[in-house]
């Protein structure tokens, strides 16, 4: 019994090391402060401050801050309608929908990429900013919806009977009791895909064209002429910023109502 | 000078008056898919009474109840609240609030919101609804936790909110749907008389559903009894229990002691009854209708109406003989089975008094009773 603790530890260990070990590495060498070296020459903030002067990387983080607010906020009031209106669908409608939901999210990414490329191109849209947004709302749609509707499900209907009953109209039952029960739905869900269009770089990579460079595209590009401490101390702050995200989401999604 | 056609005396009764019903429902249908949940169903409730409706799980009340409420429309029939159609009213504009089985408090919200739920959605000033949460609060003995959430507050405290955040409306009815099956024992006994009492302090007029026959008998003015999406009868809860309309009512309202057999001839002025199982003496019974001789039927004996000797009693009333099967000591009382045929054992109770001559397992017995206790069912 305490052996296979033991050996289940260990090997837990090794996955946790196998998982963060190279990103824990990245984190570290954006401490570095040789160039182009992976001999330790002292601790420095200077990468960081570096990013701090590059014109390029600011537009690109801008671009990445304001791609992920709208196709969030996009994403978000289109899953939360999409969620509340299969609640009022007969039970085979509901579960064709949410068939139709999960294939995006399982289909490879490439090809979601190329399909929303050629899909903008025939629409004689030009690839930009726009295109990114919409391509990122695409593939939030079904996260939001699927996070919400978990919740909406798992809501008690007596308790928007019981709205109904004292007297509160449909609106009314929506406003004080429906989306006050859904509100750690609805911030999980804003925050889990504001992390994803953060990071997602495949579907951006074909669908942005000029000035619709995010960050993860603005690394790829800087690696092509060799890997930097400025892209280790990039990469770090993406990082925080996702797990931030990520664990605010949790967080939320747990506190009960 | 009597004749035949003259009416018999009918003794005055009270609730024959036009009192005003508060609640008129009549011949409500209700399907589900093809299953025939409410079937011509029609009953009143007068103003301040404890109405409850008792069945089985599946008989159709709750679908009755949900009807009052506005969450299920009738096919047929209809459905009157003060003499009002209630066809077709939403549920937010019926004078009526439910208390949930599941009590359905709003998690999000204090206590203090809960209740004041329904007047906020009425607009009423605030000041107002501060008094009256206040009162209906107060009422319901839950003053100074205003400010918990329900999930602070132990499932009697729960219950009370339910109840106090119906009662705030003031609604002409106030529904309850199992309104104490999620307490335990000993909180729930408390609460009946806890309940009955706020009822008939406020004078509210109350539809309960339950399918627990003893709480509804302790709580209620009258009782319908439903199965199958019927409504089978309509009494006190004493009319009900002591002279049921059919098996079904009698089993369900309590321990029914059953012997089956048929009609046999006149015996004085009353009639005699041949039990089914050979070894046993045909009994005396009582019937008000002149049943033909021969016609199958079943006398059922609730069992506080036996009395058990160890001698055959000198009664010219019914006797039957058994052999106690098993004695069930339950704490002031003391369960009897006694076996009275080859397939039949009834039960009887005894105040578990230390005086009294006390019966073992195995002791051949002698169950008697008077006359007019027996009851006939005929099929």
């Amino acid at each position: 019994m305490k052996r296979g603790w033991a050996g289940l530890s260990v090997v837990s260990i090794l996955v946790m090391v196998f998982l963060y070990g190279p990103i824990l590495v990245l984190v570290v060498y954006s401490f570095n402060a040789a160039h182009l070296s992976m001999a330790w020459r002292g601790t420095t903030l200077k990468w960081y401050a570096a990013l701090l002067h590059d014109e390029a990387l600011l537009a690109a983080t801008a671009n990445s801050l304001l791609i992920a607010l709208v196709s969030t906020l996009g994403a978000t009031c289109l899953g939360g309608l999409l969620a509340l209106g299969m609640e009022q669908m007969p039970h085979r409608r509901q579960q064709m929908i949410e068939g139709g939901l999960v294939l995006p999210l399982v289909i490879p990414e490439v090809m979601m990429g190329v399909a929303l490329m050629l899909f903008f191109v025939m629409l004689k849209l030009p690839l930009g900013i726009l295109t990114v947004m919409l391509g990122h709302i695409v593939f939030n749609v079904p996260l939001v919806t699927i996070m919400i509707r978990t919740r909406l499900r798992k809501l008690d209907p007596a308790l928007r009977e019981a709205a109904a009953d004292l007297g509160a109209d449909s609106w009314q039952v929506f406003r004080h009791v429906t989306l006050p029960l859904l509100r750690p739905a609805i911030w999980g869900a804003v925050l889990v895909a504001f992390t994803v269009s953060l990071d997602d770089f495949l579907v951006t990579f074909f669908t942005a064209g000029p000035g619709g460079t995010t960050l993860p595209l603005k690394v790829y590009s800087m690696i092509k002429s060799g890997v930097t401490p400025e892209i280790n101390a990039l990469s770090a702050l993406l990082l925080l910023i996702s797990m931030t995200c990520v664990a605010l989401s949790l967080h939320v999604q747990r506190r009960e109502v | 000078m009597a004749t035949s056609s003259t009416p018999p005396f009918i003794a005055f009764d009270q609730s024959l008056l036009p009192t005003p019903s508060t609640i008129d429902v009549r011949g409500i249908v209700r399907r589900h898919g093809a299953v025939l949940a409410v079937d011509q169903v029609s009953f009143q409730v007068r103003r301040g009474e404890f109405f409850s409706i008792l069945g089985p799980s599946g008989a159709g009340k709750t679908s009755v109840l949900r009807m009052l409420a506005g969450f299920e429309d009738p096919d047929e029939g209809d459905l009157l609240i003060d003499g009002q159609s209630m066809l077709g009213v939403p549920p937010n504009r019926r004078p009526v609030n439910l208390v949930f089985q599941s009590y359905a408090l709003f998690p999000h919200l204090t206590v203090f919101e809960n209740v004041a739920f329904g007047l906020k959605m009425r607009r009423v000033a605030s000041a107002l609804i501060e008094a009256q949460v206040r009162q209906a609060l107060t009422m319901v003995k839950l003053f100074g936790k205003e400010a918990r959430r329900p999930a602070q507050l132990s499932g009697g405290e729960q219950q009370r909110v339910a109840l106090a955040r119906a009662l705030v409306n003031k609604p002409a009815v106030v529904l309850l749907d199992e309104p104490l099956a999620a307490l335990d024992q000993q909180l729930r006994q408390a609460m009946q008389v806890e309940l009955k009492s706020i009822q008939q302090q406020a004078g509210l007029t109350c539809v309960c559903v339950t399918h627990h026959q003893e709480e509804a008998m302790m709580m209620s003015d009258r009782i319908a009894v439903m199965h199958q999406g019927r409504m089978w009868q309509v009494g006190s809860p004493r009319e009900v229990y002591e002279r049921p309309c059919n098996l079904f009512v009698s089993r369900f309202l309590g321990v029914s002691n059953e012997l089956p057999g048929r009609m046999g001839g006149p015996i004085g002025e009353d009639r005699l009854f041949q039990p089914i199982d050979a070894d046993q003496p045909p009994l005396t019974v009582r019937t008000l209708t002149s049943e033909q001789a021969g016609r199958p039927a079943t006398l059922s004996l609730r069992p506080e109406q036996l009395r058990m000797a160890r001698e055959r009693p000198m009664t010219s009333g019914p006797v039957l003989s058994g052999r106690i099967e098993k004695v069930l000591f339950a704490g002031s009382d003391t369960k009897y089975l006694v076996r009275v045929g080859p397939e039949r054992v009834w039960e009887t109770r005894m105040t578990s008094d230390a005086s009294l001559p006390s019966f073992t397992a195995g002791d051949p017995v002698f169950l008697h009773w008077s006359l007019p206790d027996g009851r006939l069912f005929f099929e």
